[in-house]
């Protein structure tokens, strides 16, 4: 294995909605070109925690934090941290597939044209192309570049998704559930094309499966009810757990 | 005993009907466990049906043939008068002076023996009708008892009576519409027998007074009805161009911006707005909004600022047709699935770039049905064109003009004392079913926008 690079960091994080506590002392690393799957049972927060590095929960009006999140060693919320252009740096990819009722195209095109990355129709299209090629969608879908991306198949659109995520050029691919509404087929493309994509990004995938967190990711984060029970590498936690919670989920004994 | 009583009789025995039905039903379901087909609700409740029905079709079949016969029959008593309209008039005054203890005695020989017949024929009818009703439905309600029985489908038969009245409650809808289309349409039709339709809808004259004597000055009046329709579409687009941003604004920030707290007061409050009796925002117009607008038009040295204009009126009704715009697009931006929102701020958009790009694209039909609903309350209003625009007739683009609408011309027309078979009259009719065209026309296109992004976009 290549030498670690710490990508993020998360340390002692505290999350609550409303009166209600959802996150507690959260500390965990996630390192630049690995897969990290956070895995627990429902409600334990996992989407919760992968949503506070984009800050997308600040769109949640009872959302407070503390603690502290840095990437490449710059705070995430810190006040002179814009969300917005923190957000361009770390794409996202949901739970059901949201393409925006647009074509295949401005779907994949909407992050470069809102950020002015491409000069001339021509660069835009070869990244777009480009986009959809690293997505491995391309070549399903390069004669209907222009019909609208609601009539393509769940996992195409998931795809899609990713597609238009990776057209921005992030460092930071965060994934909540992203097979989770898809078909075993669509799911190991899905499962292929992030094994692909780290080479170049870093990824941290919330997934409910455990196999799909064995099969994809470098390292696991064990989650249950709000706090992060181990972490490690995802051989480890899965042939030899330290704890008898994470053990038991394993194990399939609760979950 | 009058037919109030008959009906509640009726309604009394149905209930009783339901009641001893559902006591058999649950006698049987008592004895054969879960073996009864229905529930016992469902044989009390058909039974209750098919006591009561016989009874109504036949209450509503005989009030229609009765008046026929009673008609026809005193018609015979007054058969020296050849003319049928000047009969019905006697006929309607023999019927009048037993109803209604108000109305005077008419002046022929026949009158007297004709009320004394009436009035015994009416006893006899609604003795006879009593009892008829009355036998029927206890007929029915012990046929409807007999049928009940362990296998009876009582509760798919009550599923058939369900869909047959909504069938029917939709069916009398439509009719109603039908029937409305068709009384204007005639009218119309007998308004184009004396007025040229081109002269109608290209003239440009409107000055409907007519005289009542054939001899008075002025006798003819004209029908062009062009600058009624201009003024109907300015002061429309003046109430659009008012309530369009306001209201799409607010249903931005409504739907987008505003935090729970806000939004759970401020929707109420333009809500509100549509609550509002017309005849206030009429009052407002000419009390406030009127006054102020002169002043303007004094300050900024404007000439021939009228206190009744287009824009005093048309400005009214655009705070009237707000909360349309503004609760219907806000509904339709909210109905935007939150994953959208999500995935555009995701991909480091700020929320009005998502609201521009994403939002609005997925939600315009919905937007564009907001508008054009707005704009067809706006060209059908009354109240505050009556109040602020006036009656002028003028042919003008100039929203400082005094101007009048559609609306406000068939209220002149058709107020007051009137007959109805004067050109003057069947105008009002022939306004409003153009009026009807109009808005008719404007929701089919708006149907076909809505049905084309729905299409592109689902």
């Amino acid at each position: 294995m290549s030498i670690e690079e710490l990508k993020v960091s998360i340390k002692n994080l505290n999350v609550f909605y409303g009166e209600k506590q959802a996150l507690f002392g959260i500390n965990l690393n996630i390192y630049a070109n690995e897969v990290t799957s956070l895995i627990g049972p429902s409600g334990c927060g996992k989407s919760t925690l992968i949503k506070c590095i984009n800050r997308m929960n600040d769109l949640v009006d009872i959302c407070r934090y503390n603690g502290q999140i840095m990437i490449d060693g710059e705070d995430v919320n810190d006040p002179s941290t814009d969300p917005v252009s923190l957000r361009t740096r770390i794409g996202m990819v949901f739970q059901k597939p949201n393409p925006f009722p647009k074509s295949l195209y401005d779907n994949v095109a909407y992050g470069p044209r809102l950020h002015g990355m491409t000069n001339s129709k021509e660069d835009l299209d070869e990244l777009v192309i480009t986009s959809l090629q690293k997505a491995g969608l391309f070549n399903e879908v390069k004669d209907r570049l222009f019909e609208p991306g609601t009539g393509l198949s769940g996992g195409q659109q998931q795809r899609l998704c990713i597609a238009r995520a990776l057209a921005v050029n992030p460092e930071i691919i965060l994934m909540d559930e992203p097979c989770s509404a898809l078909d075993p087929i669509a799911t190991a493309k899905i499962e292929e094309l992030i094994e692909e994509l780290k080479e170049k990004y870093t990824i941290v995938i919330v997934t409910h499966s455990m196999q799909q967190a064995a099969r994809v990711s470098n390292r696991t984060a064990y989650m249950h009810m709000g706090e992060l029970i181990e972490s490690g590498l995802t051989k480890t936690i899965f042939s030899n757990p330290e704890h008898i919670k994470t053990q038991d989920y394993i194990t399939g004994r609760i979950g | 005993m009058s037919i109030e009583f008959i009906l509640l009789t009726i309604i009394g025995l149905s209930a009783y009907s339901f009641y001893i039905s559902k006591k058999k039903a649950a006698a049987i379901s008592a004895i054969n466990g879960a073996e009864i087909h229905s529930q016992p609700n469902y044989h009390g409740m058909y039974a209750a049906f098919l006591t009561i029905s016989p009874a109504l079709v036949l209450l509503i079949v005989w009030s229609f043939i009765e008046d026929t016969i009673i008609t026809m029959r005193l018609r015979d008593y007054f058969s020296d008068i050849t003319e049928p309209s000047i009969a019905n008039f006697y006929i309607e005054g023999v019927i009048n002076f037993v109803d209604d203890v108000n109305s005077k005695a008419m002046d022929h020989v026949n009158f007297f023996t004709a009320t004394e017949y009436y009035k015994s024929t009416m006893h006899l009818n609604l003795l006879l009708k009593s009892i008829v009703l009355v036998m029927l439905t206890i007929i029915a309600l012990r046929y409807s008892f007999k049928l009940i029985s362990a296998d009876f489908k009582a509760r798919d038969l009550f599923e058939d009576v369900v869909i047959k009245v909504m069938n029917i409650a939709s069916i009398f809808a439509i009719f109603i519409t039908i029937g409305i289309v068709l009384s204007l349409l005639f009218e119309t039709l007998r308004f184009f027998e004396s007025v040229p339709v081109q002269d109608f809808l290209f003239g440009t004259h409107w000055s409907p007074q007519m005289s009542i004597r054939e001899d008075q000055v002025g006798s003819s009046g004209s029908f062009g009805a062009v600058p009624v329709f201009t003024g109907t579409i300015l002061i429309s687009i003046i109430a659009m161009s008012v309530a369009g941003p306001i209201g799409l604004f607010s249903a931005i920030y409504l739907s987008q911006y505003a935090s729970n707290r806000v939004r759970s007061f401020a929707k109420p409050i333009i809500e509100v707005l549509a609550g509002i009796p017309t005849v206030v925002y009429g009052f407002f117009a000419v009390i406030t909004v009127g006054p102020f607008f002169r002043e303007m038009g004094i300050f900024f040295d404007i000439e021939g600022f009228s206190s009744e204009s287009a824009l005093i009126a048309g400005s009214v009704l655009g705070i009237m047709i707000i909360p349309f715009i503004a609760s219907l697009t806000d509904d339709a931006l909210s109905a935007v699935p939150r994953s959208l929102k999500e995935g555009s701020l995701a991909m480091g958009a700020t929320l009005s770039e998502t609201t521009t790009r994403v939002i609005i694209p997925a939600s315009f039909h919905g937007i564009v049905g907001s508008f054009l609903l707005a704009f067809s309350r706006a060209i059908g209003e009354t109240m505050i064109v009556v109040m602020a625009a006036g009656f002028a007739a003028n042919l003008t683009a100039n929203p400082f003009d005094a101007v009048t609408t559609v609306t406000v011309q068939i209220v002149g027309l058709l107020t007051g004392d009137q007959e109805f078979d004067s050109a003057k009259t069947l105008s009002a009719f022939a306004l409003a079913f153009v009026l009807f065209f109009l808005t008719l026309i404007l929701n089919v296109i708006s149907l076909s926008i809505v049905k084309k992004y729905r299409e592109q976009y689902e």
